[in-house]
């Protein structure tokens, strides 16, 4: 009995330039379509990927996010819409993808990558494109990928600038090569905190579809052994050769680390190491002292216009910019509580504080958006 | 001192070591991965290793979002 067709004269149409091109053809087209790519977040970097390589005629595409689309993220998420805004953000890709290219398989995880479930999730792949937002998760998603001897496409983004690369492909380095260790919480921001141009994952998320789909189809030169730091101000790329070091932790020639570890623990170690001086303070034990009668004093450290969209009632605005050359309008006779968006600025101004001579001074754990979860939830989020 | 750093020749006044490179430069060095000619210098060899003229130096970011 023959075989089915491979294709469906639908499938050719659509194809149709990728089978004209001697590099892919009717063979490279079948190995997309066979293909099963894990993409770790549907945020900035996974959008664009999501969608070209859907469009591409990736057979399966794994989703994991356990967000939901916010106003915020429709900047650069382009995967998503306005109608979506409250949706899981699985859902919304699952859709998007599937009204784009309905030849390819969704599967979806409405979770968080973790240590309990990154191996088990990465295996069911060939390849691994990593879109994630934050330091545990980018060294969780490379030592996974090390353990289960998948590559991994590399991108990240922040401001103006993105970086890319192919790591655990067999001989060349992994993330931890090149970063060996993580950097004090504290001190790289997250796009949350510092701003991202829209446009900038558009670029990077597309360069990691097309690293997954030669290395897919098997053609080209690969980003392994090389990282590509794009500069969109200054329209320069710079390539930075990175090689395979024989006393990585983990990829080496003689591996301690064998099991993957608490990610979110490890990292933390590192910022807690930094700003020792930071104390925090959880959203509901905030609220319950901000009822007494001795009530600390709210210090509010973001932007204006991120005030202008929610803050606490009474609280006092000083950018953190700003913090240094405005500290007499703050009382020394009174516990002082930093909040921010997410707990990383209010804890870099709480030890800012502290080398001031304040005392007590808390940072508030999670900044406004814990808040808005745990305490109002009719708080505007963003 | 002649060095060139991500790509461009630049002229720098008294850095020794790496550490004091980054400190000129205004930067962190727990906040960077530096290459010094090729070689990835990890952060507890940043304060003793030497700069010298004609070096070529690649300072990464560290960049998380996504």
């Amino acid at each position: 009995m023959p075989n089915p067709p491979l294709f469906s004269s639908d499938e050719l149409l659509r194809y149709a330039r990728h089978l004209t091109l001697a590099e892919i053809g009717v063979a490279g087209q079948a190995k997309l379509k066979s293909a099963r790519v894990l993409l770790v977040g549907a945020g900035g970097l996974g959008s664009p990927a999501a969608l070209y390589l859907a469009a591409a005629g990736v057979g399966t595409l794994g989703i994991v996010d356990s967000d939901v689309v916010d106003l915020s993220n429709l900047q650069r998420q382009v995967l998503h819409d306005t109608a979506a805004i409250g949706e899981a953000k699985t859902a919304s890709a699952r859709r998007r993808i599937s009204a784009l290219n309905p030849h390819v398989n969704v599967d979806t995880f409405d979770e968080r990558l973790a240590s309990a479930n990154a191996r088990e999730i990465i295996r069911g792949y060939d390849l691994v494109l990593d879109g994630s937002d934050n330091f545990p998760t980018r060294y969780l998603v490379n030592d996974a990928c090390v353990m289960e001897r998948r590559p991994l496409v590399y991108g990240s983004i922040l401001r103006f600038e993105g970086q890319l690369s192919l790591f655990v492909v067999p001989g060349g380095p992994c993330y931890r090569c090149l970063f060996a260790e993580p950097p004090p919480a504290d001190l790289v921001p997250s796009c949350a905190d510092a701003g991202v141009l829209g446009v900038l994952p558009g670029v990077i998320g597309t360069l990691q579809a097309l690293e997954a789909i030669k290395w897919i189809v098997g053609i080209g030169d690969s980003a392994a052994g090389r990282l590509l730091v794009f500069d969109a101000l200054q329209l320069r790329v710079r390539e930075i050769a990175v090689r395979r070091d024989p006393a990585c932790v983990v990829c080496g020639d003689h591996p301690t680390l064998t099991e993957l570890i608490d990610y979110e623990a490890w990292c933390g170690a590192s910022q807690f190491a930094d700003a020792g001086t930071a104390i925090e303070v959880e959203a509901l034990a905030l609220a319950r002292v901000l009822q007494e009668a001795a009530a600390p004093f709210v210090l509010d450290v973001r932007e204006p216009w991120e005030f202008a969209v929610a803050h606490l009632a009474g609280s006092h605005l000083v950018p953190l910019g700003d913090l240094p050359g405005r500290l007499a309008e703050l009382p020394r006779n009174r516990e002082v509580v930093t909040i921010c968006h997410h707990g990383a600025r209010s804890r870099t101004a709480c030890a800012l504080l502290v080398r001031a001579g304040f005392s007590p001074v808390r940072s508030l754990a999670g900044g406004l958006d814990a808040w808005a979860r745990v305490v109002d939830p009719t708080m505007r989020r963003y | 001192m002649q060095l060139t750093i991500n790509g461009d020749a630049r002229m720098i006044d008294r850095a020794d070591t790496v550490e004091q490179l980054l400190h000129v430069l205004g930067l962190d060095p727990r906040a960077v991965v530096v290459e010094l000619n090729r070689q990835i210098i990890r952060r507890p060899a940043v304060a003793a290793t030497p700069v010298a003229e004609g070096d070529v130096i690649e300072i990464v970011h560290f960049v998380g979002g996504g």
